[in-house]
């Protein structure tokens, strides 16, 4: 459960010569009754973990796509309780890890102790949480310490030297390098800087590092994948579940994964 | 008596404010602290922020005394702190001036900017074409429409308006979209929040800009009657007019303060944007405070007529000094504030903004139950030109 289960998954991707691939997809867009289904099939694809997005009225960090699913979710009336409860009833039968990715207020209302335990409860095994910078977590880093949930830090380029190398060391499960000053979204290529910035990550971080946010084809995640151990992909998975283009998630993950794909 | 010495250094009021942005933006709120704290100890930056002030805006602005409305409710002897002869016609522009100075020192060239009605975005973009700073404004569509003289001004003055789809469409999206453009150009733009709110140190800064309002009340008001007022009222959107005035009275126990958030249609109805009255705590734009909210934490949408009040969400030390008794929070719903919009412009030839309004309606109330004798302050935040039209439509549709 929680981080352990995080970094045996990772460990086993990696022994088997993968790179890690973590796909996000927005809890509640298109029914929360079809979630279990589609985590199976990501899973299968070959999926590292699955990054679930909660939505939020007022996603700051996201940019059209996201924002689009968010809303999309939130008139199917998904809220993080339904999320958590869904996420319980087959939690037996998962066999991948789970990260939840969550802006803060919605935990906040919740309660942050009732949060952290009833995550457990359900099989969460990571969390994600974009708008809590490093000087304010410290409360709700406690529950999750407590109920063994790994606390996934997110890392910027604009961040100076010594704030990587203190999220590198507090992060749990992996480290979530942004690699775009910027919102999440597609975008084709990525900043010249990228390189540097994910090397001195890796050298700091005791966990795998994955390079996320505008990364939208295989050339990118494979590009990524030479400086850190994979990336995760969300506006991108979004958008071809909401087009009914399955298939082409299926070879996205699986080109992204191969260590023998061939650049083109 | 304690000294009041808030926020502490992560930005605290009591348990209210903080930072929740995401990494990306931490660097910029550090540096922008730091910039400012240096600042504000720097004499010259504080000698040509006064000359802009003075020179620029036309401060300092009077406290008149409204023997008119005095005398036709025949209570306290109450006095208009008239921060709608500033130049574009509100308080905003004490802090846009002060914040444009900031960014120039910073060495930075662009500002981003959201703004509701307009007049953030107007004060905004007149003191990026005065200091030469590029300048983009976020708006909601729905705004966009109802203010289109606004976003005619803003492009005269030189600024690019961008027009807010997502969500609602009114401010609250603005900001989000502003936040965003933030972070992705957060290299050599600055964002001028135009309120009391968002993460640290955006409250701090802008209630400081504005404290001038206080400060100058307290001399002139002094010189005036010999003494300080017995209570004072302000008007509270994200509440940047109220701090300004609030602030210099804080350690002075025997003012009564009284903020007035826009009370909609009622507090009953759920068409109104009285976050203090009946909101409650989470995390917004940066900020721990009040909000308007469901139960799962999602922001609702805030309701009232006059465009600058209608934020969902208030700043966190008014928050705190609601919580801590300083400060008494009520609220006046659209039709009331209609009322005092008409009553002030009949009785001292002084047109309101529809945010005024609702101060100067909550003080009428206040005033009948003073004594001869006493004082009251309004802060009249802004002029009412650009509610004019919307008030013509609103008359002759009753």
């Amino acid at each position: 459960m929680g981080k352990e289960r995080i970094e045996n998954a990772f460990l086993e991707k990696q022994s088997a010569n993968e790179n890690l691939f973590v796909p996000y997809i927005m809890a509640g867009d298109g029914g929360l009754e079809i979630l279990e289904k589609r985590i199976e099939f990501l899973k299968k694809c070959g999926a590292a973990a699955i990054e679930l997005g909660i939505p939020f009225s007022d996603p700051v960090a996201d940019g059209p796509t996201i924002q689009e699913a968010g809303i999309r979710a939130l008139e199917n009336g998904t809220t993080l309780t339904a999320v958590l409860e869904k996420l319980n009833s087959f939690q037996e039968k998962r066999t991948v890890p789970i990260i939840l990715m969550t802006y803060l207020n919605p935990i906040y209302v919740y309660g942050v102790e009732k949060f952290a335990s009833d995550c457990r409860e359900a099989g969460v095994d990571g969390i994600i949480i974009p708008d809590l910078p490093m000087e304010e977590e410290a409360f709700i880093a406690e529950s999750l310490k407590a109920h063994s949930i790994a606390f996934i830090r997110l890392a910027a380029m604009t961040s100076p030297i010594e704030r990587l190398v203190e999220l590198a060391n507090r992060t749990e499960g992996f480290l979530y390098a942004v690699a775009v000053t910027g919102t999440t979204g597609a975008r084709t290529v990525h900043e010249e800087n990228v390189k540097a910035y994910l090397q001195l990550l890796k050298e700091n971080s005791s966990v795998p590092v994955l390079a996320g946010f505008g990364v939208s084809s295989v050339q990118q995640a494979q590009d990524l994948g030479t400086y850190c151990d994979g990336v995760i992909v969300g506006s991108k998975i979004v958008e071809l579940f909401y087009n009914g283009k399955t298939e082409e998630v299926k070879s996205l993950i699986k080109g992204s994964i191969s260590n023998e794909y061939i650049l083109g | 008596m304690t000294t009041y010495t808030m926020p502490n250094e992560t930005g605290r009021y009591g348990n209210f404010g903080g930072r929740f942005v995401p990494e990306l933006l931490m660097p910029a709120v550090i540096e922008l602290e730091k910039a400012y704290e240096e600042a504000i100890n720097d004499p010259k930056f504080i000698e040509e922020l006064n000359y802009y002030l003075k020179q620029y805006v036309g401060r300092e602005t009077p406290l008149y005394y409204a023997e008119g409305i005095s005398k036709k409710i025949g209570g306290p002897d109450i006095f208009l702190k008239r921060e709608d002869l500033n130049h574009t016609g509100a308080h905003k522009i004490n802090n846009t001036i002060g914040q444009a100075l900031l960014t120039r020192r910073m060495g930075k060239k662009k500002i981003v900017a959201e703004t509701g009605a307009g007049q953030h975005g107007v004060a905004t973009a007149t003191v990026c074409a005065l200091l030469g700073l590029e300048c983009v404004v976020f708006m909601g569509e729905e705004d966009i429409r109802r203010q289109k003289l606004n976003v005619f001004r803003m492009e005269l003055l030189g600024a690019e308006v961008c027009s807010v789809s997502q969500g609602s469409g009114t401010l609250k999206d603005a900001v989000n979209e502003a936040l965003r453009y933030w972070v992705s150009h957060v290299n050599d733009t600055h964002y001028i929040l135009g309120s009391v709110v968002g993460p640290h140190p955006f409250p701090k800064i802008v209630r400081d800009l504005q404290a001038v309002i206080g400060k100058e009340t307290k001399q002139q008001i002094v010189e005036q009657t010999g003494e300080l007022p017995d209570a004072v009222v302000a008007c509270v959107g994200g509440g940047s007019n109220a701090m300004g005035m609030f602030y210099p009275f804080i350690e002075d126990k025997d003012v009564k303060l009284f903020g007035v958030e826009a009370g909609g249609a009622g507090l009953e109805t759920n068409k109104h944007a009285a976050t203090l009255s009946s909101g409650n705590i989470g995390v917004l734009h940066g900020t721990l405070t009040h909000l308007l909210q469901d139960n799962h934490g999602q922001i609702e949408e805030a309701f009232s007529i006059s465009a600058g009040l209608d934020y969902p969400g208030v700043g966190p030390e008014h928050s705190h000094l609601h919580d801590s008794n300083r400060v008494t929070y009520t609220s006046i719903t659209d039709d009331e504030a209609l009322e005092a919009f008409q009553f002030l412009s009949k009785s001292e030839g002084i047109i309101p903004a529809l945010e005024s309004a609702h101060a100067v309606a909550y003080a009428l109330k206040l005033a009948k139950e003073m004594k001869q004798g006493e004082t009251l302050v309004i802060c009249l935040s802004g002029r009412g030109d650009k509610d004019v039209e919307q008030v013509k439509s609103l008359l002759e549709g009753k």
